[in-house]
């Protein structure tokens, strides 16, 4: 029965990533193709845990967690760049 | 491993799938950019929420250990997630919107893109 | 003489339970090195920490804390309502001002993350003051009481853990 889970739950996250690429692609602002990105980071952490389980593994949250930083960091220096111009003053 | 857990584990998968997917649908649906930013929260908080719960509960059924990991990984989300989410709104403001289109803060200062704080106290 | 060993206690403590749960086994080593980490960490960053938040009940943060939670879980589903089977020009979106009575920065920062972490609503940005804040709301028919909600909700809780 995990198994099924696990492949619905896959599969939502990856047409929610397709979905994210085309709000990229679209845009119609620098800000939505940010926000496009952040949830593709938060959809990539998903991901990362769903893998973990599938393989029984628990090394994948280190990768998850990873990822989470520098998204968030990633995130932060593009809006700061839209804001401001620069990243570091 | 019992039938309760593995309903358990599978219930929470599939409602966190819904929502993750839910988020980036509102992301495509929603027409103006301020209400697309409502959209991700969902797939931070009950989406990746679901994950987490779920992977904890199956690995304390199949190690027997409870794992703090998880909790840290959406620990850090609910903290990052609402600085990202101000921070986008306030660069999407800063270059569409213009002042009046907004309501007025009905305080001695405006909003803060668009108004310069009072003497030391630049850092707020 | 403990103040200046233990700037922030509650930092310190903070920093040990983040490094037992990234290593994720509870062993002896484990809590020494993490104690270790958090006695040193706040020494060398107190020049960056100058004013600390005073916390008046504690224990009210449990409370604001499952209060949260729960509101996200309801809000979550209203959202996803709104999103799946409401058509898009039914949805009347409003921008909210809300006039705070908060004065400390740390209580303005918890409370602007509430509203955006609760689905429906985000908090965009503040007055240049710190006296106001802009709220943008997915989908009301009525913005003065999603205004009084979270002024009675959140910031009346808040006010009772920072004084």
């Amino acid at each position: 029965m995990i198994e099924y889970a696990l492949m619905f739950a896959a599969g939502c996250y990856g047409v929610a990533l397709l979905l994210d690429l085309w709000r990229i692609a679209v845009g119609p602002d620098a800000a939505d193709r940010i926000l496009a990105l952040d949830t593709m980071v938060i959809n990539v952490i998903a991901l990362l845990v769903l893998y973990g389980v599938w393989r029984g593994t628990a090394i994948y949250f280190e990768a998850a967690m990873l990822v989470a930083m520098v998204g968030f960091v990633s995130t932060v220096a593009y809006c700061r760049f839209l804001l401001r111009g620069d990243i570091i003053e | 491993m019992d039938v309760a857990a593995e309903l358990l584990i599978s219930v929470f998968l599939v409602i966190s799938g819904i929502f993750g997917f839910v988020g980036s649908y509102g992301l495509v649906k929603l027409k103006n950019t301020v209400q697309r930013l409502h959209a991700p929260t969902k797939a931070t908080t009950l989406g990746v929420g679901g994950v987490l719960l779920a992977s904890i509960i199956f690995f304390y059924v199949d190690t027997g250990h409870v794992s703090v990991h998880e909790l840290l990984i959406s620990l850090f989300l609910f903290l990052t997630a609402p600085i990202t989410a101000n921070f986008i709104a306030k660069a999407y403001l800063a270059r569409n919107t213009p002042q009046d289109e907004l309501p007025p803060s009905d305080r001695d200062f405006g909003w803060s893109i668009y108004d310069d704080p009072p003497d030391g106290e630049a850092d707020r | 003489m403990l103040t200046r060993l233990v700037p922030h206690p509650l930092l310190s403590l903070t920093l040990v339970l983040v490094w037992l749960g990234l290593v994720n086994t509870f062993t002896l080593g484990n809590l020494i090195l993490g104690t270790l980490f958090g006695l040193i960490i706040p020494m060398v960053t107190a020049a960056y920490w100058p004013n600390r938040p005073r916390l008046a009940r504690p224990f009210k943060i449990i409370e604001y804390v499952l209060v949260v939670l729960w509101d996200i879980i309801v809000a979550n589903v209203q959202v996803a309502m709104i999103i799946l089977f409401r058509r898009e020009p039914d949805i009347r979106s409003h921008w909210i001002p809300i006039p705070l009575d908060l004065k400390s920065a740390e209580a303005i920062t918890v409370l602007a993350g509430t509203i955006t972490m609760t689905p429906g609503t985000v908090s965009a940005m503040l007055a240049a003051d710190g006296g106001a804040i802009l709220v943008h709301c997915l989908h009301t028919d009525d913005p003065d009481s999603v205004r009084d909600e979270i002024k009675s909700r959140y910031e009346r809780r808040l006010k009772e853990i920072f004084p």
